[in-house]
C-alpha cells in the first residue's frame, strides 16, 4: 500500500542498496532494516542525540531524517566508527575516564565527540560542553564525558 | 610462568583505585544489546491503547475493526482477561481497565501484531465510548468532603455496598474515601518540647512532579514455552520479586517464571514495581502463543512511567537560644495519583530524615496519601529524602538566623555522632557527619562567602551570588523492608584461575559488576580481567532483593566477599597440603599463592587449580555465600535499626541569581560524602557527579507539568534535563569512616548525591537575595515572582484540618 523508494548510499564504507518505505525514518532503517542497533532511539524528536550518526561528514539526528534522505550520501554509524582505528583513542578515553554508566547515550555521545575532535581538535572544556549540548545523559552528570573528550583532544595533539 | 622465575610479589590493593567499568568498552563501541535491540525469532510487536479521558466510565469498547486488520494477531481488553489480578503495593490497580479509567495513562486495550506500525494502526481502529466523571486534580480537592471517589465501593443491585469476602483487594472492593495510606510516627513529647523552645518556625513546602527520564525507554519481551513456562526479558530492578509476583498474577508456580535482564538503559528506581505494560505483554504472549515485545515511545515513557512523589509538606521546628534543636512536627499530603505504587511509601524514608538527621528530642510525623486522577508516583533515587531534606535544611538556616547563630555551627551542634541511637531506633555505628560538614564548608570557603554575599546583597547590579549548604542521612547498608534484605553469590574458578562471579545483584549502569569483581579480586589476588560476571538470569543467579535503597555495593559486596573468602580458604588449604606448609602463612597475590610475609611465590594459582582438578581427588573450587545484613524490621511505630549502616553527606551549592530575569545559575557544588570507604574511586565519582546533576535538574529545570490530570510536557523539548554546558564545577571529596559491617568498610552511596542539592540551592538563593522560596523548581518565572513578593504559597490550612 505504502510508497516504496529505491536508495543507494555508503554505510560505514560499504555501498548499500535498499528499497524503503518513504515514511520510514533513517533511525528505523538503520536499526530494523539494516540491523545496526548501536544507534539508539531516545526520543524520536531530535532532542536527546542518542541516534546521532555522521552524514557526509556532519553529525545528524537520524530520527529526524527520512531513510530516503540518505540516498547518495555517506553514512557512518557507531559501528563504523568503532571499526576505525583512528577512533580507538576516543573510545579508550571514554572507558578510562568513567564516561560510561548505563551506556545508552554513549554511542551518540561518542559520535558527537568524534565530530568535535574532527572539527575542533583544540577544543577546550567549554567548547566540548557546547558541542555535546544536544546529547542528553541521565547517569554521568556529563563531567566525565567532557573529561574524556578533552583528553582525546589533547592526546591527539 | 615457572615459580622459580617469579620474583617476590609485594602486596597490592585494588581498594580505592580507579577501576574501569567492565562493560564500558562494549557500550562505547555501540555493541551492547539493550532490550530495545533484541530480536527474538517469531516475535510480535505490541502497543497499548491508553485512555483519552482523565476520569470516566467506559461505556463500550469496540475492537472488531482492529481485530480484522491484516497482521493483527491478538487484541485484548479487560473482558478478555477475566482472571487478571490487581498489581501494586495496595493491590488497587488492574492492568487492563474495563469499567473505569482514572488517569490519562490508563490501559484500555492492547494489540500484538506483525509490526509496530500495524499494532499502531490497529489501536486507531479501536472505538471507546466514555462517560466523563468529575476530575480530582489536586490532593487538596481529594480530601474535601463530598469529593468524587477515585475507587468507589461497588454497589449491589439494591444500592448497598456489594458483599465481598474479607481481604478482597481494593481494585475490586473499592475505598470509601480517597485516602490511600496514612503514616504516623512520633518520639518524645512535641508539645512539651515546643513549650521549651525559644524560637519556633513553621512553613509549607511544595514539591513537584519530576520523572526518571532513563535514556533507554521501558520495554519487555514475554514468551511461553510449550510447557507453559514464562520467560521474560525485562529491565526490572527487582527480578526475584517479579518472578514471585508474576507467578501470583498468572496463578502458576514461581519456578515456572524466568526473568532475564538484558543490559538496562538506566533505572534510578523507575523499575522497582510491576507495571501494567509488563502484565499486558504476558497476556498477549499467552493469547498469541508467540513471543511478544513491547517498547515505549518517549512520549509514552513520560505519560505512563512513574514520577517522583509530589508532596505538600508543613514543617514546624523549634530550638533554644543556645542552638539546641527541640522538636519537629511534620504533616505531609502525598498526591498518590490514581493507583498506589512505591511513591506512597516514601514516608518510610522521609520520617528517618526528620527524626534522625540531627539530634532532635521530639518528632511528630504524619502523612496522608490521597488518590487523585493524576499520574502515579513510584520510587525515584532518594525515595522521599529530597523532599524531606528540602524542608529540614531550609529550616536549619532559618532557625540559625533567628537565634543569630552561624548556620554551620548550628548544624555541627546538632549533628549526629557515631555511637548514637536515635529516637527512631537507628544506630549509627559509623558516622562521618561532622567531618562532612566541616570539610565541605572549608573546601568551599562557606563561612567567608556566606558573609560576603550577605554584605553584597544590596550592591549594584542585577546578578547576586549566594552560597547554601544542606546535609543528608540515608540508608547505606541496605534496608530491611522485605522478609530478607540479602543477596547470594556463587563463585567458581576454572582451570586457568579465571573466576565466574554469579551474583543476584543487578547492573543498571551503576557499576555493580565492576565493584563486585574488584572485591572478589582483592580477596583472590587476581586482576579484574580474570572475572566474568553473570548477573541477569533468575534461573542461574542466587536470590537478591533487587537494586534499591543504595544497597548493592554493601549487600552484594559482602556476599561476594563471603564467597571469595571461602574460595581463598579452600585454595590456601590445598596449597598448604600440597607444598607442606602452614596455610596461615600463605596469601594470594598476582595470580600466585605466596608466602604472606616474604611475598615469595609458592605455586601459580592456575597450576594449583589444574592440580586439584586432575588429581585423584578431582576437585573444583566452587563456593556459595548468602549475606543477610544484621538489620531489623521496623516495629508498628516505624522504629528499629532498619539498615546495617547509614551514609552521610554535606553539599554546598553556589549560585548566581539574575534578579532581572529570575535565572538561577548553579556555579559550583562542593560535596563531601561519608562513603565508609572508597572502593572504586572512578565509579564512585561518577555516581556522585551524576547524582549532583540530577539534583540540579530537580532544583532548577525539571518540571513535569500536570494540569487537571493532563501531563502537558511529555517530551525533552519541554521537560528540561540539564545539558552539558549547564553543569556546575564539582569538588567532590570523601570521608572514610570505615564502617565495621561494610564491605572493606564501604557504605552505600547511590541515592545520596541527589538528595541535598535543591535544599542547598534554596539556601543559596536566600543568601543571595534575602528571599526564601518554598516550592520547587526554581525556574526563572518562579524565582522572578518570588523576588517580587508574588510567589504562590501553598495553602496548608485548607487541608491541615482534613
Amino acid at each position: 500500500m505504502s510508497l516504496k523508494h529505491d536508495i543507494e548510499f555508503t554505510l560505514n564504507g560499504v555501498t548499500k542498496r535498499l528499497t524503503v518505505d518513504v515514511t520510514m525514518n533513517a533511525l528505523d532503517m538503520l536499526r530494523d532494516v539494516v540491523g545496526l542497533t548501536g544507534t539508539k532511539y531516545g526520543c524520536g524528536e531530535g532532542e536527546c542525540g542518542a541516534c546521532t550518526v555522521r552524514v557526509d561528514g556532519e553529525t545528524r539526528n537520524s530520527c529526524l531524517m527520512f531513510a530516503v534522505d540518505l540516498d547518495g550520501r555517506d553514512i557512518v554509524t557507531i559501528e563504523g566508527l568503532a571499526a576505525d582505528p583512528k577512533a580507538d583513542a576516543l573510545r579508550d578515553a571514554f572507558v578510562e575516564h568513567g564516561a560510561v554508566q548505563c551506556g545508552f547515550c554513549t554511542p551518540g555521545m561518542v559520535m558527537q565527540a568524534a565530530h568535535i575532535l574532527d572539527t575542533n581538535p583544540d577544543a577546550d572544556a567549554n567548547a566540548i560542553k557546547r558541542g555535546l549540548e544536544g546529547n542528553l545523559c541521565r547517569c554521568t552528570g556529563y563531567k566525565k564525558i567532557v573529561d574524556a573528550v578533552e583528553s582525546a583532544c589533547c592526546g591527539g595533539r | 610462568m615457572n615459580v622459580a622465575e617469579k620474583p617476590v610479589i609485594a602486596p597490592e590493593s585494588l581498594i580505592g583505585q580507579r577501576i574501569q567499568k567492565k562493560d564500558a568498552p562494549e557500550k562505547a563501541a555501540g555493541k551492547t544489546r539493550y532490550i530495545q535491540d533484541m530480536i527474538v525469532p517469531g516475535v510480535l510487536h505490541a502497543k497499548i491503547l491508553r485512555s483519552s479521558r482523565v476520569h470516566a466510565k467506559i461505556k463500550s469498547i469496540d475492537t472488531s475493526a482492529a481485530k480484522a486488520l491484516p497482521g493483527v494477531h491478538v487484541v485484548l481488553t479487560a473482558a478478555d482477561v477475566p482472571d487478571q489480578q490487581p498489581i501494586g503495593v495496595a493491590r488497587d490497580h488492574l492492568p487492563l481497565k474495563g469499567e473505569r479509567v482514572r488517569s490519562l495513562r490508563d490501559e484500555i486495550a492492547a494489540v500484538a501484531a506483525d509490526s509496530e506500525e500495524i499494532a499502531e494502526a490497529a489501536l486507531r481502529l479501536i472505538r471507546v465510548e466514555y462517560e466523563d466523571l468529575p476530575i480530582v486534580a489536586t490532593p487538596e480537592d481529594a480530601i474535601k468532603p463530598g469529593a468524587p471517589l477515585i475507587h468507589p465501593v461497588p454497589l449491589a443491585a439494591d444500592g448497598q455496598p456489594k458483599a465481598l469476602p474479607p481481604k478482597t483487594p481494593i481494585a475490586f472492593a473499592g475505598k470509601p474515601d480517597n485516602i490511600a495510606m496514612r503514616f504516623d510516627y512520633t518520639h518524645g513529647d512535641v508539645a512539651q518540647a515546643e513549650a521549651e523552645s525559644d524560637v519556633v518556625v513553621e512553613d509549607t513546602f511544595q514539591l513537584h512532579y519530576v520523572t526518571h527520564c532513563c535514556m533507554g525507554v521501558s520495554g519487555v519481551i514475554a514468551e511461553f514455552d510449550a510447557s507453559g513456562n514464562l520467560l521474560m526479558y525485562s529491565n526490572t530492578q527487582v527480578p526475584f520479586l517479579h518472578k514471585r509476583e508474576f507467578a501470583e498474577y498468572l496463578n502458576i508456580d514461581p519456578s515456572r517464571v524466568r526473568i532475564i535482564q538484558p543490559p538496562i538503559g538506566g533505572g534510578f528506581g523507575s523499575k522497582l514495581d510491576i507495571y501494567p505494560f509488563e502484565v499486558i505483554c504476558i497476556f498477549l504472549a499467552r493469547a498469541a502463543k508467540r513471543p511478544v515485545k513491547m517498547v515505549f515511545t518517549r512520549e509514552e515513557e513520560f505519560l505512563a512511567s512513574p514520577t517522583r512523589q509530589p508532596v505538600l509538606l508543613t514543617l514546624r521546628s523549634g530550638c533554644k537560644k543556645d542552638g539546641t534543636l527541640t522538636f519537629r512536627q511534620v504533616h505531609t499530603l502525598h498526591d498518590n495519583g490514581a493507583y498506589t505504587s512505591w511513591g506512597a511509601t516514601t514516608p518510610f524514608v522521609m520520617m528517618q530524615t526528620f527524626s534522625s538527621l540531627y539530634r532532635v528530642p521530639a518528632c511528630d510525623y504524619h502523612t496522608t496519601v490521597v488518590y487523585t486522577n493524576n499520574p502515579y508516583a513510584g520510587s525515584f533515587r532518594g525515595y522521599g529524602n529530597l523532599q524531606a531534606t528540602f524542608a529540614i535544611e531550609q529550616h536549619m538556616d532559618m532557625l540559625a538566623e533567628k537565634i543569630g547563630m552561624d548556620p554551620l555551627n548550628f548544624r555541627i551542634k546538632n549533628a549526629q555522632d557515631a555511637g548514637e541511637v536515635t529516637g527512631q531506633g537507628m544506630s549509627f555505628k559509623s558516622c562521618g557527619f561532622k567531618e562532612c560538614l566541616t570539610t565541605a564548608a572549608e573546601r568551599s570557603d562557606y563561612r567567608k562567602k556566606h558573609a560576603d554575599n550577605l554584605a553584597n546583597r544590596d550592591a549594584p547590579g542585577p546578578v547576586k551570588r549566594g552560597i547554601g549548604m544542606a546535609s543528608m542521612l540515608h540508608v547505606g547498608g541496605g534496608a530491611k523492608i522485605y522478609p530478607s534484605d540479602g543477596c547470594g553469590t556463587i563463585l567458581k574458578l576454572d582451570d586457568f584461575a579465571n573466576v565466574t562471579l554469579i551474583t543476584g545483584a543487578s547492573e543498571i549502569g551503576q557499576g555493580s559488576e565492576t565493584v563486585l569483581s574488584q572485591l572478589v579480586c582483592e580477596e583472590l589476588g587476581l586482576p579484574i580481567s580474570a572475572v566474568t560476571v553473570v548477573n541477569n538470569d533468575t534461573a542461574i543467579t542466587p536470590w537478591d532483593v533487587g537494586v534499591h535503597a543504595s544497597r548493592t555495593t554493601f549487600i552484594a559486596g559482602n556476599s561476594a566477599i563471603g564467597a571469595a573468602r571461602k574460595a581463598k580458604a579452600k585454595i590456601l588449604a590445598a596449597a598448604a597440603k600440597k607444598h607442606g606448609c602452614d596455610e596461615a602463612m600463605l596469601d594470594l597475590r598476582g595470580g600466585f599463592v605466596v608466602v604472606a610475609e616474604t611475598g615469595e611465590p609458592v605455586v601459580e594459582l592456575a597450576r594449583l587449580m589444574r592440580n586439584l582438578h586432575f588429581s585423584d581427588k578431582a576437585e573444583l573450587v566452587m563456593t556459595t555465600f548468602y549475606y543477610e545484613p544484621p538489620s531489623v524490621h521496623q516495629d508498628k511505630g516505624f522504629k528499629g535499626d532498619v539498615s546495617a549502616a547509614y551514609a552521610w553527606a554535606t553539599q554546598v551549592v553556589e549560585v548566581e541569581v539574575d534578579t532581572d530575569t529570575g535565572i538561577v545559575k548553579m556555579t559550583k557544588v562542593t560535596g563531601t560524602h561519608d562513603v565508609g570507604r572508597v572502593l572504586n574511586r572512578l565509579g564512585l565519582e561518577g555516581q556522585i557527579e551524576g547524582g549532583v546533576v540530577m539534583g540540579q535538574g530537580y532544583a532548577l529545570t525539571e518540571n513535569l507539568i500536570v494540569e487537571n490530570g493532563v501531563t502537558r510536557n511529555p517530551n525533552f523539548r519541554d521537560y528540561k534535563l540539564v545539558t552539558a554546558p549547564e553543569i556546575p564545577e564539582m569538588d567532590i571529596t570523601f570521608v572514610e569512616s570505615m564502617d565495621g559491617e561494610g564491605p572493606q568498610g564501604a557504605k552505600g552511596v547511590g541515592e545520596a548525591p541527589s538528595i541535598c542539592i535543591a535544599a542547598a540551592a534554596a539556601n543559596a538563593i536566600y543568601n543571595a537575595t534575602g528571599v526564601r522560596i518554598f516550592g520547587l523548581p526554581f525556574t526563572p518565572e518562579a524565582v522572578y515572582r518570588a523576588l517580587r513578593g508574588k510567589a504562590e504559597k501553598p495553602n496548608w490550612q485548607a487541608w491541615k484540618s482534613a
